[in-house]
């Protein structure tokens, strides 16, 4: 499904991704740790398409396209999807309206017809109760004045709605309390499936304990210098990153 | 990849779509202005004499006055005796039917959007269409004077209704109001005229749309709305220019009156052609609304300005009866070197009088937007009541946006309140809306509408639409 090869990509000249390989398959979940200041949500803000990243070198793939070429809102169309660390405010749009506009955008671009009113009620109706998300949030006006919590959650219920192929939830954990966090990953396990794939990072081994991730990557530096199943982040877990580093220093000298 | 200062700045460049000409013979009263020109046009109307004399009361009051400095921006200087006070298109004929009416002026309202045909009786809207200075057809005038209501232009209110037009005409903005009301008094050309029977409530929108078509005049219209007791009515009018290289000015005058228990919407959408992205040409919109609120009655005014060189307007309510309400709706955008220096006044003289003023500013390209608003409380407004939130929307960095609130109260029981904030569209918040699938120009427009509903809220349904899309074309991007 991704494919990203030997990717380097730098903000204002300063070098942060230094080459980055990684190969996600449809139904697999991959966790991404690392210290902070690593890269981990640089590489989500680059698969995304945000403006202020450059890539300098590498290239992806998406689905057997070249990500790299396209606007945002087609990565978005394509399938590829970001739950942010930070969920924007947007004053006066509500909830609902905003997510009526999205899938019928993404539906466009797929040469879909828009859902009529009655299918598109019905569906976000059946995705609440899959998320847990609380209509009272539906209709008021996008994450204005959500907690924190209520704004992740909000991430989790988009992702529901807007189904695509690839989630990238760049520390959807952070700042969650442990019954949100519980929710937010029934959440995702609801949504996993043979035709799906998820990109989890966390700064934390908790979320993995309800994620259950099949690879564990740690980026380091701007590189991923281990790759392993699960038990490697319960290694990290008890070792910390600082053996890690070690490591990639001993390898950079050699 | 979309770089979204770009799409900002065509969204802040787009051009005016509503700049055409139209070709038709028109009788045009030589540029100038002097008593002459005054008798001119009224005779034109064949004009009863009192109204002769009270538009030279006007001219008098306007020779002695001199442009306010007061304002927000560098008024450039304005050569009264270079505009044409009058013009109209030659055929003079009274139409009986709208099939008399010459068709090239029928297909330029097509064009724009407001077919006369009576098909509109399907979406419930009147119209009555003003073209450069006269009223061209009002639609379904028969219909409503079977529930007594006149809605006609006021020239032909003055022949047929003098007794009404006498007693309220500068009843709320009088002669000497200001000098572009002065001038208005002077040299109104038409206008519509409104009057709705105590107790009856219009059952369908009214609307007026206005168009300046020829080179070097002036629009000086005169709308004089006239709720009776107990009566409701809902009032719209939309404005459009062809696109010239010199300015031209409007300098309109609305007065409305809500006897009492009576209610008055009245709502604007605006756009004149705001001149070129270097600020050549372009209307002047400098109009004097203003209305009169007896007992238990209200007056709400909703604007959308998105056209005009210079906006510079004030619609105003005098709550003079006990219990009165008043309330001002505004979303006005300014790009390329557009000014808007609008607002409102509410003065509080009944008892228990309330007033709302929400005010929504969108500022791009080199656009400046003030908002200027006067709530007044007199020694005898027990308990009134005000509210006030202005808001500013910025777009890009080279626009403004100011506020500027007046509040005057002799009255310890009153309460005044007042909320005002300033944001930006963010490249986040575009970003954001990017990655569930939305475009730039979508995304800003969506961010914009959100901004603006609370205003937009208030405009009648099918109007609601429209707006909506106006300020979408205007900033681009279509609302989903």
């Amino acid at each position: 499904m991704l494919i990203i090869r030997n990717l380097h990509a730098e903000v204002e000249d300063k070098k942060i991704l230094k080459g980055i390989d990684l190969t996600v398959n449809a139904g697999e979940v991959h966790a991404i740790m690392g210290p902070n200041g690593s890269g981990k949500s640089s590489l989500a803000s680059v698969l995304a398409g945000r403006e202020n990243y450059q890539v300098t070198e590498g290239e992806v793939l998406f689905e057997g396209k070249n990500l790299l070429d396209m606007a945002p809102e087609d990565r978005a169309r394509e399938g590829l999807f970001l739950a942010f660390q930070y969920p924007i405010e947007i004053p006066g749009v509500s909830n609902i309206n905003f997510l009526k506009t999205a899938l019928g955008e993404i539906r466009a671009y797929k040469g879909q017809p828009p859902l009529d009113a009655k299918e598109f009620l019905k569906l976000s109706r059946e995705k609440q109760k899959l998320v847990e998300f609380d209509a009272n949030l539906v209709n008021r006006s996008l994450n204005e004045g959500f907690s924190g919590g209520e704004k992740k959650r909000n991430e989790i219920f988009q992702l529901a709605m807007l189904e695509p192929s690839l989630s990238i939830l760049d520390e959807t954990d952070s700042g969650l309390d442990i019954d949100a966090l519980r929710i937010v990953s029934q959440g995702v396990n609801k949504l996993r499936s043979e035709k799906n794939a998820f990109i989890i990072i966390t700064h934390y081994q908790r979320l993995l304990d309800y994620i259950v991730p099949d690879f564990v990557h740690v980026l380091y530096n701007g590189r991923i210098v281990k790759s392993g199943t699960k038990e490697l982040a319960l290694e990290l877990e008890e070792k910390g990153y600082d053996w890690l580093k070690e490591e990639s220093r001993e390898k950079a000298t050699i | 990849m979309a770089n979204d200062n770009e799409i900002l700045d065509n969204i802040a460049n787009k051009e005016y779509e509503f700049g055409f000409v139209t070709d038709i013979e028109m009788d045009i009263l030589p540029a100038g202005l002097n008593e002459q020109t005054i008798r001119y046009i009224s005779e034109k109307k064949k004009e009863p004499e009192w109204l002769l004399e009270w538009r030279l009361k006007g001219f008098q009051a306007f020779r002695k006055q001199k442009l306010p400095e007061w304002q927000n921006f560098t008024l450039p200087p304005i050569d009264f005796q270079k505009i044409s006070y009058y013009a109209a298109p030659r055929n003079k004929k009274k139409y009986n039917s709208l099939d008399e009416v010459d068709p090239e002026l029928l297909a330029t309202f097509e064009k724009l959007g407001i077919p006369l045909s009576e098909q509109k009786a399907l979406a419930g809207v009147a119209v009555d269409a003003v073209f450069d200075s006269i009223s061209v057809a009002t639609t379904y005038k028969e219909k409503l004077k079977e529930l007594g209501i006149i809605f006609c232009s006021f020239g032909e209110a003055v022949q047929e209704h003098p007794d009404l037009v006498k007693k309220y005409v500068g009843s709320v903005v009088p002669h000497s109001d200001n000098i572009f009301a002065a001038l208005n008094a002077a040299v109104f050309s038409d206008g519509s005229f409104v009057y709705i029977p105590k107790g009856v409530r219009c059952p369908m929108e009214l609307s007026t749309y206005f168009r300046i078509n020829t080179e070097n005049t002036g629009q000086f219209e005169r709308t004089l709305i006239i709720a009776d007791e107990g009566s409701y009515v809902s009032y719209l009018e939309g404005c459009t220019a062809p696109m010239r290289d010199e300015n031209q000015l409007h300098a309109a005058v609305v007065e409305l009156i809500a006897l009492d228990n009576a209610e008055i919407k009245y709502s604007t959408v605006q756009n004149w052609y705001p001149g070129d992205k270097d600020g050549k040409g372009g209307i002047y919109n400098f109009v004097t609304k203003r209305g009169i609120c007896k007992t238990n009655a209200k007056i709400s005014w909703t604007q959308v300005e998105t056209g005009s060189a210079i906006t510079w307007k004030y619609p105003s309510v005098i709550l003079q009866g006990d219990n009165s309400t008043g309330e001002f709706y505004s979303v006005a955008v300014t790009r390329n070197k557009q000014i808007a220096d609008t607002g409102t006044k509410m003065h509080h003289i009944g008892r228990n009088t309330r007033s709302r003023i929400i005010s929504k500013g969108i500022s791009a390209g080199h656009g400046q937007n003030s908002y200027r608003g006067l709530v007044q409380i007199g020694s005898k407004a027990d308990e009134a009541r005000n509210f006030t939130q202005c808001d500013s929307l910025l777009i890009g960095d080279q626009c403004g946006a100011h506020t500027f609130p007046y509040i005057e109260s002799k009255n310890n029981t009153a309460t005044v309140e007042h909320e005002a904030t300033t944001s930006k569209i963010g490249e986040d918040q575009i970003f954001y809306l990017n990655q569930r699938g939305i475009d730039s120009e979508k995304a800003v427009a969506l961010i914009i509408n959100g901004y603006a509903r609370e205003v937009l809220n208030q405009l009648p349904m099918e109007f609601a639409v429209e707006a909506q899309k106006l300020l979408s074309i205007t900033l681009e991007g279509s609302v989903g």
